[in-house]
């Protein structure tokens, strides 16, 4: 997990659900490379083809809503998005990034499409470098943020395995 | 200070006083795998070179079964080895599950006072039972699989009071859809749903709505088990029923009364966007009759008692998806499948099929479906340009013979 992370900002609406990041004809694997390619395809055809490594997703309440298909967050990383940006999250997608590392910010925020963001993780603060306003975000509990340094859950699970063998 | 059902069953799974907010590492009685979260699970877990808590994991392949090509014929492949690697007793084959969530019901998983993760965002559906039941992702039900346990934010709970009686064919998606329709589709984000309700709701009704809560956004589902779930489960599995204390807090207090609700539709493209189905109105193409949701032997006998002496409207197909082997068999011998058939039905093994847009129902563009699913997202059954309505049994069957969505009292009265 990167400690700072810029890049430009994707908008999208409310409720943006797991079928729309990636459809399901598509969960038949759970490599982020594959899934990449179809991430938000029947939504946003161009998508996949103009995203570019560091790029940054923000989207409305309630991100990542529906389906508990972890092949969404796989999909969005294996895109090269660094992080979303939402005013909520869905569960399922909230646990799943988290345990991924892959850090899901809450924070309400005014971006246009295209703004250039830095996002820096310790200090909890969104930099919109087009309009140069600073956003705090919702800080992530002490376990969330442990769990992302460690290098997320299956880290944490080598851990407690080694401790135990 | 009392307790929700939710507090207690992560105190006692936990070790620990569960208060809402915390995080908590809890026991899990029960791990559900499908064959589309599975193969994550299983690579991820490989990785662990260890042997896995085979008691606790119950694999059922559902979604892209029997395999619609070879892509997910692979996947399915990848599950039934795993389970003959490492010697999983509960995988069910095809011809001998149907959907997980009907599966882990009908086979004695689902019990009162249990924890049960599933990865499946609708695992929530045994909350019916009593049970705290969530959704997880796949990197998660590899941790459980060599841990037995995992991480929880103890959610808050809400309490909803169900009042009265429900009108004739008014039933468990009704009530989902209204209760839906006024809190919204994250109404219930990251807190656990209890349901209190003097009338009995017959329990078919109570896991469809549990079903659905995830559709508000509830992280679980839980409604007091009483007579009928002892009933049902008679002395095939042993469990210890969980009760709220009559001081328990709840974050906010809904109610609803049950006898001014009627038959209800969502349109798309969310869950929430309620109307009435004698005001819904729309023309369609294909009805679906199926999926964890609505795909029980009460809610065949229902479509059939509707279509009985009733033909499907000419540029209608209606698709009919039991949940289950166990039901298909039923509906057979009962001789559901007859009206079916002569109504101009297409019966369909259990699979989930169409639901999710995987096989077995797709709908082209510009098509419309009413269905008694539980999702009606952009694309959920094909393509983009496709819509889902979603509605009750009743609703489907009689707008399958109408060909537009109609309320049920206009083909039987
Ligand atoms: S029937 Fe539909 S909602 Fe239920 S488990 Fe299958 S795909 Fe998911």
């Amino acid at each position: 997990m990167k400690e700072v992370m810029r890049g430009k900002a994707w908008k999208f609406p409310d409720n943006v659900d797991t079928d729309q990041i990636i459809p399901a004809v598509y969960l038949v694997t759970g490599d982020p490379g594959e899934l990449s390619k179809h991430v938000f395809e029947k939504f946003r055809p161009e998508f996949a083809r103009k995203i570019e490594v560091g790029d940054i997703i923000v989207g409305g309440k309630n991100f990542g809503y529906g389906s508990s298909r972890e092949h969404a967050v796989r999909a969005l990383m294996g895109a090269g998005v660094s992080c979303v940006i939402a005013k909520s999250f869905a569960r399922i997608f909230y646990r799943n990034s988290i345990n991924l590392c892959f850090p899901p910010i809450e924070c309400d925020m005014d971006v246009k499409e295209g703004d250039l963001l830095e996002v820096e993780l310790a200090k909890g603060v969104i930099r919109n470098l087009a309009n140069g306003r600073n956003y705090p975000f919702t800080p992530f509990s002490p376990f969330a943020l442990s769990m992302m340094k460690k290098g997320g859950l299956m880290r944490y699970v080598e851990e407690v395995l080694s401790c135990t063998k | 200070m009392g307790r929700t059902i939710a507090e207690k069953i992560l105190s006692d799974r936990s070790g620990m006083m569960a208060v809402p907010g915390d995080i908590v590492e809890a026991a899990v009685d029960y791990l559900m795998v499908n064959d589309v979260t599975g193969l994550p699970a299983f690579e991820e877990f490989e990785k662990l070179k260890v042997k896995p808590l085979i008691d606790k994991l119950v694999l059922i392949p559902d979604h892209y079964v029997p395999n619609k090509d070879i892509p997910s014929a692979k996947q399915a492949l990848a599950m039934r080895e795993f389970a003959r690697k490492y010697g999983v007793k509960n995988y069910f084959e095809v011809g001998r599950g149907g959907i997980c969530h009907q599966v882990m019901i009908e086979k004695g998983f689902v019990a009162p006072g249990r924890l049960i993760v599933g990865a499946d965002s609708h695992t929530c559906t045994y909350g019916a039972l009593g049970s705290f039941a969530t959704g997880i992702g796949s990197t998660e039900a590899a941790a459980i699989m060599a841990m037995g346990k995992l991480w929880f934010r103890v959610p808050e709970s809400q309490k909803f009071i169900l009042e009265g009686e429900p009108k004739r064919y008014v039933c468990g998606k009704d009530i989902i859809l209204n209760i839906i329709g006024d809190i919204g589709v994250d109404g219930s984000l990251y807190k656990s749903m209890e349901f209190y309700s003097a009338f009995k709701l017959p329990l078919p009704d109570r896991i469809t709505i549990s079903n659905m809560s995830v559709e508000a956004g509830a992280k679980a589902s839980i409604f007091p088990p009483d007579e009928k779930v002892f009933d049902y489960l008679e002395d095939r599995v042993k469990y210890k029923p969980v009760f709220a204390d009559p001081d328990a807090d709840y974050s906010d207090t809904f109610h609803y009364a049950l006898s001014d609700m009627v038959p209800t539709v969502a349109k798309p493209p969310l869950p929430s966007n309620t109307v009435p189905a004698s005001e819904c109105n729309i023309e369609i193409d294909q009805a679906y009759l199926g999926s964890c949701t609505n795909g029980r032997i009460e809610d065949l006998r229902m479509a059939a008692e509707i279509l009985k002496g009733n033909k499907v409207h000419e540029d209608v197909r209606l698709i009919i998806v039991p949940a289950s082997q166990r039901i298909y068999a039923r509906a057979m011998r009962e001789g559901l499948f007859e009206i079916f058939l002569e109504s101009g039905a297409f019966i369909s093994g259990p699979t989930c099929g169409a639901c999710l847009g995987g096989h077995m129902g797709v709908l082209a563009p510009g098509e419309k479906c009413v269905s008694t699913t539980n999702r009606n997202f952009v694309g959920r059954m094909g393509d983009a340009k496709s819509e889902v309505y979603l509605a009750s049994p009743a609703t489907v069957a009689a707008s399958a013979v109408k060909g537009r969505i109609v309320d049920p009292k206009e083909v039987k009265p």
